[in-house]
């Protein structure tokens, strides 16, 4: 059979597809539409949050960071409760990381206060002496990007079923009239949190610096 | 596998393919010493404002070293072996010549693009498949008009059965493309949101768990696909080739083949070990993952034992020495890897340095070492010289391997150490250290690391140089060599 197939690369193609094909099939989807399912009374990310996300992603936190709590007393003790799956059902992508050359970060809103993070971003030793972290001084100055936050949440709103109200929809002037009476007022109260007045200046100023987004978000994981 | 005098084959894509394997392979892994240095050193982080931070240039490291390194040094060797196992010019086609062009100027277009908005922070997130969705589309155009050269000239061929490199292709071909198409399935949000945000941005199809299981299903799968299966092709070829040996064992190949082809895909959950992926999922990707042990070292024996009786060559021909090292490195990190999916090993070992230090292995032992035998075995066919150096190319590869043995070794440490201290407890029950500690302890053997990527490196550079040599100013050869690449 093998030299067969050695001389029609069709029938060859096809039998190596059918054979890695298998494993994804098998292993991938019968559990599919269960670990899509959230877990009772999770609320879907703000868009201020979802922002932060963006940032998140945009500086690659999760390239030293892990937000996922594996079920042993050592982590459990380190960083709280562990992680459960309907815990993600919103994470478009997930988060989890793959090193922790930083500790955990899926709870990290329960022990860490908004102006211990501002700290921490503008310069991480003066709070954990010994840190290898970089300073993200360019979050305190650059803008982040609400704009495309609320496109995703729109997005996945229409397209998932994501249970966002009915202020969150497409077009300009909803984002705009969304953005004065909702992402606004959140992120004035995130930057008087923070304890930084520069960073409430620009948000009275109607501009959200990347790390008042960012901290909305990191707040946000409980 | 003799050698056809009279066939003359069309080398022009090879060419292009080497210099660009050969200019990634210096960014790549430039990219890598410097972040390596950044843990060892923090302070380095600040030299290019927010583009220079280890966050950002980490993904730039790996995707540059994997898609413009590796996947050149992959084509290289595609372009010059196929040809030959086929017995069939690319020459022979004008339709696939200028597609082979056209391939690699769409290649060259995504390679840039991805530093790029990597650099800018325009990013998936997912490892290894961190292109947006316009890059995205670009790349399945590159992969399919891939798959339509090789199938063009396996319509053309002259030999009638496949040799067992171009069963590692075909397969390389359709794992990527099933894998790829599948984990980056996801929705541009300018679409339904009346033209809001950013262009280039896309939610993914999938959230939470099962995204997670779709990007290791991938993740893992780019290691079969890009750093396993197209490079055993290379090897295959090459070995025997340089050697003049034939494959010790038919069966062997064929077993080892389907073997990797079903049990490769089971292995993607050993990344998801004591997640919240389902138990039964981990659990078969644990086991899976040990007895992919056989087909791995399947490979590897058969290429080792093609050598018998003619150990001696690994004394003189620094070709061989490379090739005969990478396999030694592929039996190690594919006993290793299935060590670390052990549920109770990858307790202590996941999220540490001994998963980098994992990678390193295989990718600095294996996969780089197969692709610089590639190009110089080529060299000499493709330019018609003789390779410019010998002794340089044995002062590379004893460099390099210390280098891999200082990297792996020290990360090894890192990672049991700070695995150790992250579940060290007291005689009270408390833990021991605070998450600082379990850091600042690895210092040492950050540094230690930094040395060995630094000294890989250099290496590369000798190599470079080398390669550069040979193509300019190497001896003239009037006829092919046969088995052994002549060098000075």
């Amino acid at each position: 059979m093998f030299h067969w197939l050695e001389k029609n690369p069709f029938f060859f193609a096809v039998g190596v597809f059918l054979t890695i094909a298998f494993a994804g099939a098998v292993t991938i989807l019968p559990n599919f539409a269960q670990s899509a399912q959230p877990i009772k009374g999770l609320k879907p990310y703000t868009v201020l949050q979802l922002a932060g996300r963006g940032v998140y992603i945009k500086d690659n936190c999760l390239s030293c960071h892990s937000q996922l709590i594996r079920p042993f007393k050592a982590e459990t003790d380190r960083y709280g409760q562990y992680s459960l799956s309907g815990e993600y059902a919103y994470d478009r992508p997930f988060l989890w990381g793959s090193r922790r050359i930083g500790p955990d970060l899926h709870r990290v809103g329960n022990y860490r206060t908004p102006d211990w993070h501002a700290n921490h971003m503008w310069e991480p030793t003066s709070v954990v002496p010994g840190s290898v972290m970089p300073a993200y001084k360019h979050q305190f100055t650059n803008i982040a990007d609400v704009e495309t936050a609320y496109a995703e949440a729109v997005t996945v709103k229409t397209a998932f079923n994501v249970p966002y109200g009915d202020d969150i929809k497409p077009g300009r002037a909803a984002f705009d009239a969304y953005y004065k009476a909702k992402v606004l007022p959140a992120a004035l109260k995130i930057a008087k949190q923070m304890k930084n007045k520069d960073l409430i200046a620009q948000v009275q100023a109607g501009k959200i610096p990347e790390v008042v987004a960012l901290v909305a978000y990191l707040d946000r994981l409980k | 596998m003799q050698s056809n005098a009279a066939m003359e084959y069309d080398y022009s894509i090879v060419k292009l393919y080497m210099w660009t394997t050969v200019i990634f392979g210096i960014v790549g892994m430039l990219i890598g010493v410097i972040i390596a240095s950044q843990l060892a050193w923090p302070q380095l982080n600040y030299w290019l404002g927010e583009y220079g931070t280890f966050s950002r240039l980490r993904p730039i490291h790996t995707n540059v070293v994997v898609y413009g390194f590796m996947i050149s040094g992959i084509f290289v060797g595609f372009y010059y072996s196929a040809q030959r196992v086929l017995k069939v010019s690319m020459g022979e086609s004008k339709l696939l010549m200028t597609l082979g062009y056209l391939q690699f100027f769409l290649y060259l277009i995504a390679a840039s693009g991805l530093v790029i908005s990597e650099g800018m922070g325009i990013t998936t997130s997912k490892e290894y498949a961190q292109m947006e969705w316009p890059l995205d589309i670009l790349i399945v155009v590159i992969w399919v008009l891939w798959g339509v050269i090789m199938f063009g000239l396996i319509g053309m061929r002259r030999e009638k059965a496949l040799y067992i490199s171009m069963w590692y292709y075909v397969a390389t071909f359709l794992g990527v493309a099933m894998l790829y198409l599948f984990n980056n399935m996801e929705v541009p949000t300018q679409l339904l949101s009346g033209g809001l945000g950013a262009w280039y941005h896309s939610v993914s199809m999938y959230a939470g768990t099962n995204d997670a299981m779709v990007q290791w299903w991938w993740g893992h799968n780019a290691v079969a696909f890009v750093f396993t299966v197209p490079i055993i092709a290379l090897i295959y070829y090459f070995l025997p080739k340089e050697s003049g040996q034939a494959v010790y064992s038919y069966k062997l190949s064929l077993l080892s083949f389907w073997g990797l082809m079903f049990i490769y895909l089971w292995a993607g959950g050993h990344h998801l070990l004591w997640s919240t992926v389902p138990d039964w999922v981990q659990t078969m990707a644990s086991i899976f993952s040990v007895i992919l042990i056989l087909p791995s070292w399947g490979s590897a024996i058969n290429m080792l034992l093609t050598m018998k009786g003619e150990w001696n060559q690994l004394t003189d021909n620094p070709l061989i020495k490379f090739m005969v090292l990478a396999s030694t490195f592929y039996m190690l990190s594919t006993l290793e890897g299935p060590i670390q999916a052990v549920k109770s090993v990858n307790a202590i070992a996941h999220f540490t340095d001994w998963i980098p230090g994992h990678v390193h292995d295989g990718v600095l032992g294996w996969v780089a070492f197969m692709v610089f035998a590639t190009l110089m075995h080529s060299a000499p066919r493709v330019f018609k010289r003789e390779i410019y150096s010998k002794s340089l190319l044995e002062a590379q590869f004893w460099i390099q391997t210390v280098a891999v043995v200082l990297y792996f070794t020290s990360m090894w440490i890192a990672g049991i150490t700070q695995g150790m201290m992250w579940r060290a407890v007291d005689e009270y029950g408390n833990l021991m250290y605070s998450f600082i500690d379990t850091v600042n302890v690895l210092h040492p053997y950050w540094v230690i690391r930094a040395v060995g990527g630094t000294l890989y490196f250099i290496g590369l550079l000798m190599f470079a140089w080398n390669f550069f040599m040979t193509a300019t100013a190497g001896r003239k050869l009037e006829t092919e060599p046969q088995f052994r690449s002549p060098m000075a």
